[in-house]
């Protein structure tokens, strides 16, 4: 099923217009270091959903996995990411924005016109819904980097989008890049799962690859940034659970340049996987090895191949090892991959439908979803479950090569995460 | 005139109405305090309050008391003072004293304290899941480079990985303490214990003993500035090599070994005179720079085939610089020795005056290698003073990565921190060399305890791990997270990188 309204716009670089608007915050913009000055505390519950021949499904899929784990959350977080539902778009960077007020937009615009061709913008389709209010002004943009500024910087058109979202995140007060890939979207709030899904009409979206997130926060109230997933370019990563080698995680990211502001988990984990898959270049399985390595004793009586790289994944990776409960589903353009911590100590399970792989922290959410599963299985402490679309390509997020700290500011949207940058 | 003003510390009391007036207290004590006439009279002024005589008594009926003579009040001048004034006018020496700084600094391990889960994650029981401990000791490359092994797997890239790593089962080791400070039987006690324990010992500078060379894995073999000992067989018997620079007890100085010690044997071992004392220089007199030390770091390295070689230092001031450039120069770890750190003999004003507390040392380097982006090219051991469990675990969320222990070592041997290391009379047979005394530890009797020491605190360390949610020591390793501070000054807080409790 196409989405309808987006093809009725024509492209244009010229912005629309749009009426005065209140903030509805009714004062600053609440930020991630406001809501946790020190690390969140918090359970949550999730799922993630991938056919990989490519086919396509509707959101109301995610919607579904996600409305039977109501109980795994409280109200206030739940948001889903989606693949493959721009295919108008299909080489476009799309930002879904969020607006604290109208001058926000403009700020962000500013830079959009700057930088970009806009070749579409328009109001997030979205639909009233019990249960959900306050939500900010709900903006997609459909771009590409502006020819010759994007010559002049040096750059490619990853890292450049990168600096626009770090720019933006960290400097334009008031706004808030919820994503920034290719052909996929963040749509996520405060509120109940299912009720975000509704709000953001997730059933007219069809994608081969749909993650989930049920918040728990044990803190404040959450605020609509920062609900999951995390996002940057294509990748999205939704999380439950609490890292108890925070501390230690979060010192080896900084030695590498990446500032973990937020004090969340999920950060963490963000950047591990962009430090391994990115800059250190390790295969999937062993980065999901390294974050959530076997025992020792497992490690002893591996064939020596093996056992020498995992040996040296342990003593080189100790300090990004992920130790405490944790379930993560990492979700990008060509798959995702869903990895549980070393001795699972949070639920995660997988089953498999002829080419559609599901993973959910309940059994009741493939039951809800899957009709007839192959196979229904609870992955083992640290192995990984991954999805890959036949055809798709490796590796992800293209041509990044912006540092680290960059990488940080940009996904936080927390100035201090990174030197200020100048664009172009 | 009185020979000294000095009058004993401790007063020997001996209920003779239960004494069996057999003797053994004389034989037994070191010190010479006992003489025997029809019963055994003490001499209070060579006592050391080593307890070795009431430990041995048959009777219990030997009481050592402190001798509380009254001083008029004067914190300033304090009693300590006074005496140290009236010995060296009487001597006009220098005071030597034996094992570590005793002076009541602020001990900051006392003021952390470490935290645990509940709720929202779960701690983690010990006794019913795994709880790793092994740890691996050097130089570790930035990434694993791998490539395909044509069968969907991966395999180690060309020279990648830390096949040059010293793989320990717990994140302790046995610090350098040479022959001839202590006794033979106390280091095969010490290999002994390192090889049930699968953790390491140290040679200090004094060479190794033939005796040892069956425990060349367990062995790391030190070369100090008076090369004590040192030649290529030496170098090649141990799995790794330590460069000593300095130590906490007396940095800026090199060691002692008093004449007395240097037996036969430890003549031999030392390549030195016999009877001759044994005074390393302060410096190496090639290491006059950093350059210098990389020059001598991979001297030893190609004379053993790329052995890993660390170095060791006193924790000073500058410490975290010094480290920096130790790491640049190519150690494979570097050891912090804080200044409550041991010695078997050191000038006590060297001891009691000069260092930093290895906690802040810990702290402060840790996060230097850190900022440099260079924490993992060289482990950090640390050392002087680490008590307990507790004060292992606390380094190791400052950020080191093994500790070593020597005190607590010599006190599972008997030690009774009698600071009478430099006499050579050790009662307990630890650092002397006279045989009569050194036939008292029995390598596989003090195997066995030093074994049980490490095994107690591993288990001890498991627990801490447990309550904090984790099962694999690395994951403690540099987390301040973890540490809270209580009753330390907001700057001490920054400097260690730690948060005061409630925060």
């Amino acid at each position: 099923m196409t989405y309808e309204p987006l093809l009725q716009r024509a492209p244009s670089t010229k912005l629309p217009t749009f009426p005065d608007r209140e903030g509805v915050f009714g004062g600053e913009r609440p930020s991630y270091t406001r809501e946790a000055p020190f690390k969140i505390h918090g359970g949550c519950g999730l799922a993630g959903i991938c056919d990989e021949s490519g086919k396509m499904m509707s959101g109301e899929t995610a919607i579904l996995a996600m409305a039977v784990q109501r109980d795994r959350g409280n109200g206030l977080g739940g948001g889903y990411a989606g693949y493959g539902i721009y295919p108008e778009f299909p080489d476009h960077f799309c930002f879904h924005m969020m607006y604290h007020d109208v001058k926000a937009k403009e700020d962000a615009e500013a830079v959009f016109d700057r930088y970009f061709v806009v070749d579409l913008a328009e109001p997030m389709p979205t639909r009233p819904v019990k249960g959900i209010s306050n939500a900010p002004l709900l903006w997609r943009y459909f771009l590409t980097p502006e020819p010759h500024q994007l010559e002049m910087t040096d750059m490619t058109a990853e890292d450049y989008v990168v600096h626009a979202v770090m720019r933006i995140n960290s400097q334009v007060d008031g706004a808030y890049v919820a994503s920034s890939g290719k052909n996929m979207g963040a749509f996520k709030g405060v509120g109940f799962p299912e009720e975000i899904g509704h709000y953001f009409i997730l059933e007219e979206y069809e994608g081969h690859t749909w993650v989930g997130h049920n918040r728990f926060p044990t803190n404040t109230p959450g605020w609509w940034g920062g609900a999951h997933p995390f996002t940057l370019l294509d990748w999205s990563i939704v999380h439950n659970g609490e890292i108890s080698s925070y501390g230690i995680n979060s010192r080896y990211l900084e030695q590498f340049g990446y500032r973990c502001t937020l004090g969340t988990d999920t950060e963490v984990a963000a950047y591990l996987f962009d430090l391994m898959l990115r800059r250190h270049k390790l295969p999937l399985e062993l980065a999901c090895k390294a974050l959530a390595p076997p025992l020792w004793s497992e490690i002893d009586r591996m064939p020596e191949e093996e056992r020498e790289v995992m040996r040296s994944l342990r003593a080189v990776y100790g300090s990004a090892m992920l130790n405490g409960p944790f379930a993560i589903v990492l979700g990008f353009n060509g798959g995702m991959v869903a990895l549980n911590d070393r001795i699972k100590l949070r639920p995660l399970v997988a089953a498999r439908q002829g080419s559609v792989l599901m993973v959910a922290s309940e059994e009741s959410a493939i039951r809800e979803v899957l009709d007839a599963p192959d196979r229904v299985w609870t992955p083992r402490a640290g192995e990984p479950v991954i999805a890959r679309i036949s055809g798709m390509d490796w590796p992800i997020h293209g041509d990044l090569r912006l540092p680290a700290s960059e990488v940080s500011c940009a996904m936080s949207g927390v100035e201090d995460a990174c030197d200020a940058v100048e664009v172009a | 005139m009185p020979t000294t003003l000095i009058q004993p510390e401790f007063k020997v009391e001996i209920d003779y109405d239960k004494c069996h007036k057999c003797g053994r207290c004389v034989q037994q004590c070191g010190w010479g305090v006992y003489s025997f006439n029809e019963r055994p009279i003490p001499d209070d002024a060579k006592c050391r309050a080593c307890h070795r005589c009431v430990t041995y008594c048959p009777a219990r009926c030997i009481t050592i008391r402190k001798n509380e003579l009254a001083f008029r009040d004067n914190p300033h001048w304090n009693t300590g003072l006074r005496k140290a004034v009236w010995r060296q006018a009487e001597s006009g020496g220098v005071m030597l004293t034996g094992m570590g700084n005793d002076k009541p600094y602020l001990n900051i391990f006392d003021h952390l304290v470490l935290d645990a889960c509940q709720v929202t994650n779960p701690s983690i029981d010990p006794l019913r899941e795994p709880m790793e401990l092994r740890t691996y000791l050097g130089r570790k490359p930035d990434s694993v480079e791998v490539e395909p092994d044509g069968n969907g797997g991966y395999k180690l890239a060309e020279g990648a990985g830390v096949s040059n790593n010293i793989v320990l089962d717990a994140p302790i080791i046995f610090s350098p303490m040479s022959y001839g400070s202590v006794s033979l039987n106390v280091h095969k006690s010490l290999a002994m214990a390192a090889e049930h324990c699968g953790i390491l010992m140290n040679t200090g500078e004094g060479g190794l003993h033939a005796d040892l060379y069956p425990y060349a894995d367990h062995v790391i073999v030190q070369v100090a500035s008076g090369r004590f000992g040192v030649n290529p067989e030496y170098l090649n018997r141990g799995a790794a090599m330590e460069i000593k620079i300095g130590q906490g007890a007396k940095p800026g100085i090199g060691g002692h070994l008093p004449g007395e010690k240097i037996v036969s044997a430890v003549s031999e071992t030392r390549m030195i005179p016999q009877g001759t004392d044994a005074i390393s220089p302060a410096p190496h007199h090639d290491i006059y720079s950093i350059e210098d030390l990389r020059q001598l770091i991979y001297s030893l390295k190609e004379a053993t085939g790329y052995k890993p070689v660390g170095v060791k230092i006193a924790a000073v001031h500058n410490v975290a610089a010094i480290a920096s450039g130790i790491v640049r120069a190519g150690a494979d770890y570097v050891y912090l020795d804080g200044f409550r750190g041991g010695t078997g003999a050191a000038p006590q004003i060297i001891r009691d005056h000069i260092g930093i507390p290895v906690e802040v040392a810990i702290a402060v380097v840790d996060q230097r290698l850190r900022d440099e982006g260079i924490r993992n090219q060289a482990s950090i051991v640390a050392a002087g003073s680490i008590r307990s469990s507790a004060d292992m675990a606390k380094a190791i969320a400052l950020g080191a990565d093994v500790v070593a222990i020597a005190s607590a070592a010599l006190m599972a041997l008997g030690c009774h921190l009698c600071q009478g290391c430099h006499t050579g009379s050790c009662s307990w047979g630890i650092t002397t060399q006279k045989p009569e005394l050194t036939r008292r530890i029995d390598p596989e009797w003090g195997a066995e305890r030093l074994t049980n020491l490490i095994h107690a605190w591993s288990h001890e360390l498991q627990e801490i791990l447990g309550a904090l949610g984790v099962n694999a020591v690395e994951s403690l390793r540099g987390s301040r997270e973890r540490l809270r501070a209580i009753g330390l000054d907001e700057q001490t807080c920054n400097v260690l990188g730690v948060k005061p409790v409630g925060l």
